[in-house]
């Protein structure tokens, strides 16, 4: 069957292809974001993560995002959401609280967001298409 | 001879999870969405079925990016409750059918689909919510498990006519085990809903909806979807909605809708839910 080009997915906005290219680079990030899976990986990261970072063959650009907590950044250098996530819940964090984060919101607001019916589709199909009045 | 008497639809929102492992359940936020599969407890305890055969994505939890099958079937006696990060959920462990799981790894790969066949594996939110919202919270799970994990992660997932293809193929499967075994297949994930990114928190009630409708009375119109509509129109999570497609592929060409229902939000995520019979 048919199926649409890789690129053709960049035109959506604000959402990141977990593709080939993106796995290829972010595997040492989301390997990282997976050893937190264990809690005495979780307890050495908190107690120093420098220290943890250190010896990992992620880039200083995928430490930095990790270092600075900057959950986009993460995603645009392969993270992927289920990985990050576990770095999430490292900080005490939940998905909402993660989604918050990345779309610029508190999450009091994001959280009335989702109470008043979510992100409208409405304006958020194309970057070709003109935002929703 | 085993047969699959129906199909569950479901979401499995980790947060749902956790509103009833720490008690919130009959909190205002919560109480619309657990009233939506009183229903459904009642009938499942009625159907009572001996296997669930119950379809979902691991989250990083069981598989990493070391390994990545498109299906894995598991066909252990035992499944243990992954540690998502918060530790394991407080559920009873998840207890497998090893003659009928292998019995459909070997038919559905003589039916030319690659399974991959796993012997220890943990389960997470994916396959432990869709059991919570059947079930309640039991002692011990009252029907075995036989867990498939499908990639819905890496891009690309399997196509929805390869999963409805499947799902066929495991009716097949099913219909030739020789012990009278009550089967019931769960879809589970989606519905819209998009967890990552600048768009994060995207609902679309209308692309729900008629899915919902085109699931029960006409999926043919579904199978030839490709990714990027569920992506662009419900959210790069949304593509767990092709795991619905292997469910609805095991059921009769024409089904009854037993039970609908659809709620807006739990945390970031549309909730669908459906109960479909075969008729005979």
């Amino acid at each position: 069957m048919a199926e649409a080009d890789d690129a053709a997915f960049d035109d959506i906005p604000g959402t990141t292809l977990f593709d080939a290219q993106r796995s290829r680079q972010g595997y040492h990030l989301n390997m990282f974001c997976m050893s937190l899976m264990k809690p005495e990986n979780r307890d050495a990261f908190r107690a120093d993560e420098r220290a943890y970072l250190e010896p990992l063959q992620m880039t200083p650009e995928q430490k930095d995002a990790v270092l600075r907590r900057d959950w986009n950044r993460m995603l645009e250098l392969g993270g992927n959401i289920y990985y990050t996530s576990k770095l999430g819940a490292t900080d005490g964090l939940s998905f909402q609280q993660l989604a918050a984060k990345m779309t610029g919101s508190t999450q009091e607001e994001y959280a009335q967001m989702m109470l008043d019916g979510g992100r409208s589709i409405e304006g958020n199909r194309s970057k070709s298409q003109p935002p929703h009045g | 001879m085993a047969r699959i008497v129906a199909g569950v639809a479901t979401s499995h929102v980790p947060a749902i999870g956790a509103a009833l492992d720490n008690g919130k359940a009959s909190e205002p936020y919560w109480r619309p969405l657990f009233a939506g599969y009183e229903f459904s407890k009642r009938w499942i305890e009625r159907i009572a079925p001996d296997v669930i055969f119950l379809v979902y994505n691991d989250h990083a939890s069981a598989f990493s990016l070391d390994i990545i099958p498109t299906f894995a079937l598991g066909c252990a006696a035992n499944f243990p409750i992954a540690d998502e990060g918060w530790g394991p959920r407080p559920v009873p462990p998840v207890v497998g059918h090893p003659e009928l799981a292998w019995h459909i790894a070997q038919s559905t790969i003589l039916d030319e689909f690659d399974m991959t066949i796993v012997n220890n594996m943990q389960v997470d939110h994916g396959l432990t919510v869709p059991l919570s919202l059947l079930y309640g919270q039991p002692a011990v799970w009252p029907a075995a498990v036989i867990p498939l994990a499908v990639n819905v992660v890496q891009y690309p997932p399997p196509t929805g006519h390869r999963c409805y293809m499947l799902g066929k193929a495991i009716r097949k499967a099913v219909e030739s085990f020789p012990a009278p075994l009550r089967v019931v297949v769960f879809g589970t994930g989606g519905m819209s809903h998009q967890l990552q990114g600048p768009r994060a928190g995207l609902i679309n009630s209308e692309f729900d909806n008629a899915f919902l409708d085109d699931l029960v009375a006409n999926p043919q119109a579904l199978v030839r979807l490709p990714h990027i509509d569920y992506v662009r129109e419900a959210g790069s999570e949304a593509i767990e909605l092709v795991m619905w497609l292997i469910m609805r592929g095991a059921l009769d060409d024409e089904v009854v809708q037993v039970h609908r229902f659809y709620h807006v939000p739990a945390s970031n995520t549309a909730v669908g839910h459906l109960v479909l019979e075969n008729r005979r």
